[in-house]
């Protein structure tokens, strides 16, 4: 019986912005990479996000924003995984998230931000060599 | 308390992270598993459990989706079990089916898990059957699972669902499709999807013609529907049907204690099997014949089926 632990990994979308495909590319090759990959699709609010990470008991979330709305979106994310007993899940997040807010998101528990020209191996060593310690 | 006794508690409070935490240990078939079902299975057995399935692209996950929020206006709690496939090359997986589903992530009553097949034939495994035991014993009062849709050898699904939807989309194949066993030989109830197309019509007409050549079920004639997934048209129709399935089951008694006995004798076959071949293979791989017999083998002095009986012959006189 085939039963090895799979890393988990959902991909998610906040605020309101509809460009995908960055967030697909990273989702294929995460699942490439042996992983089990969730994505949730658009548009999704804080809340939906932390309870997809809660119900799937994911060990990595993987947040993607083009629209600039980072500063309003993570914040709110974060305080939600807090309050849910979910700190020990990885946060990784990427796409147009300026080098000055870098730190910042840094400060709220997200452990790295992927910008523009990121390749996807860099994100798959990275996740493999930060994976959290669940219970 | 030890943690099985701390994530089991848990699950029979219906504590969404415990269950999370409950199906992630069977998933990984972790040293805690079998010591969490044996706590929950005395709770599990209230929950209907529905299994849906069909080809890809059907519109499975569009149709559940409705359907939860149809069982959600009857104040029922809804699992949910969307299962994909696992690549059998890198031995990761794109869980896709949630996307559809989202808008009911925020519903405490609902659950969504997300699983892949990992490898199982057949489209369903053990985990999946395990996880559908936890949200029963959790207090779902529905459980559904959506299997891959890998086609047509499905019936792997009966050993979980009590009622078991199939779904069609249009033009996915004319009669002959409809008359193979397998998926068709299954279902309690045909669902014609997409039925704003143009063919849907022939193809429930198609199903139609299979089912009047056949009288298996004896006593349930499956219904033939027709829906519309993304308006929800036909959705309220379905619901009712799988009340009276619910209901049929129910009601006759000899049928329920025969099927509940075909059950649970399947699953004790397959725990027996699991163990025996386990422990019997690690036994007989230390044997001393063992590694003769191979290059026996090789050396073709002897076959590999009276290989095996030799070993295992040895393995019942020694016991």
């Amino acid at each position: 019986m085939e039963n090895k632990r799979k890393i988990r990994v959902l991909i998610a979308k906040p605020g309101l912005d509809s460009h995908d495909r960055g967030a697909k590319v990273v989702a294929r090759a995460l699942r490439d990479a042996g992983m089990e990959v969730i994505y949730t699709g658009l548009r999704q609010t804080p809340e939906q996000i932390v309870e997809t990470a809660l119900q799937e008991d994911v060990d990595i979330i993987g947040l993607s924003i083009l629209s600039g709305a980072h500063k309003t979106q993570f914040p709110r994310i974060m305080k939600l995984i807090k309050k849910q007993g979910l700190t020990d899940v990885m946060v990784f997040a990427g796409g147009i998230i300026p080098e000055e807010d870098v730190s910042e998101m840094k400060k709220l528990g997200i452990k790295e931000i992927f910008g523009p020209g990121t390749t996807t191996e860099e994100i798959i060593l990275y996740v493999k060599g930060n994976l959290p310690k669940r219970d | 308390m030890t943690k099985t006794e701390e994530i089991a508690n848990g699950v029979l409070k219906g504590d969404r992270r415990s269950i999370a935490k409950a199906i992630t240990v069977i998933e990984n078939n972790m040293p805690e598993a079998q010591g969490l079902i044996a706590k929950i299975y005395p709770h599990t057995g209230k929950a209907h459990v529905i299994g849906l399935t069909g080809a890809a692209g059907a519109g499975k996950s569009t149709l559940i989706e409705k359907i939860v929020r149809e069982y959600r206006q009857r104040s029922k709690s809804v699992g949910v079990i969307a299962v994909d496939p696992t690549s059998p090359f890198t031995g990761g997986a794109f869980l896709g089916d949630r996307i559809r589903m989202q808008e009911l992530s925020t519903d405490q009553d609902v659950y969504i898990r997300s699983m892949a097949t990992r490898n199982y034939a057949g489209g369903i495994s053990k985990a999946t059957k395990d996880a559908a035991k936890i949200l029963d014993a959790a207090g779902k009062d529905l459980v559904i699972v959506e299997t891959t849709g890998a086609g047509q050898s499905e019936v792997e699904i009966i050993r979980v669902a009590q009622t078991v939807v199939v779904i069609h989309a249009p033009g996915m194949g004319d009669e002959i499709q409809a008359i193979k066993a397998g998926i068709m030989e299954i279902a309690d109830i045909f669902v014609v999807n997409k039925a704003d197309r143009e063919n849907a019509n022939k193809t429930a007409i198609d199903i139609q013609a299979m089912l009047q050549m056949d009288n298996k079920k004896g006593g349930w004639k499956p219904p033939v529907l027709k829906t519309v997934a993304l308006t929800g048209e036909g959705v309220a129709e379905l619901i009712e049907k799988i009340e009276e399935h619910r209901c049929f089951l129910e009601d006759d008694t000899a049928r329920k204690e025969k099927l509940l006995k075909t059950k649970a004798e399947a699953e004790l076959l397959e725990a027996i099997k699991e163990r025996v071949s386990r422990t019997l293979i690690e036994k007989l791989k230390k044997e001393k014949k063992y590694d003769e017999l191979i290059r026996g083998i090789i050396e073709k002095t002897i076959d590999p089926a009276s290989a095996a009986e030799k070993l295992v012959k040895k393995a019942i006189s020694d016991a």
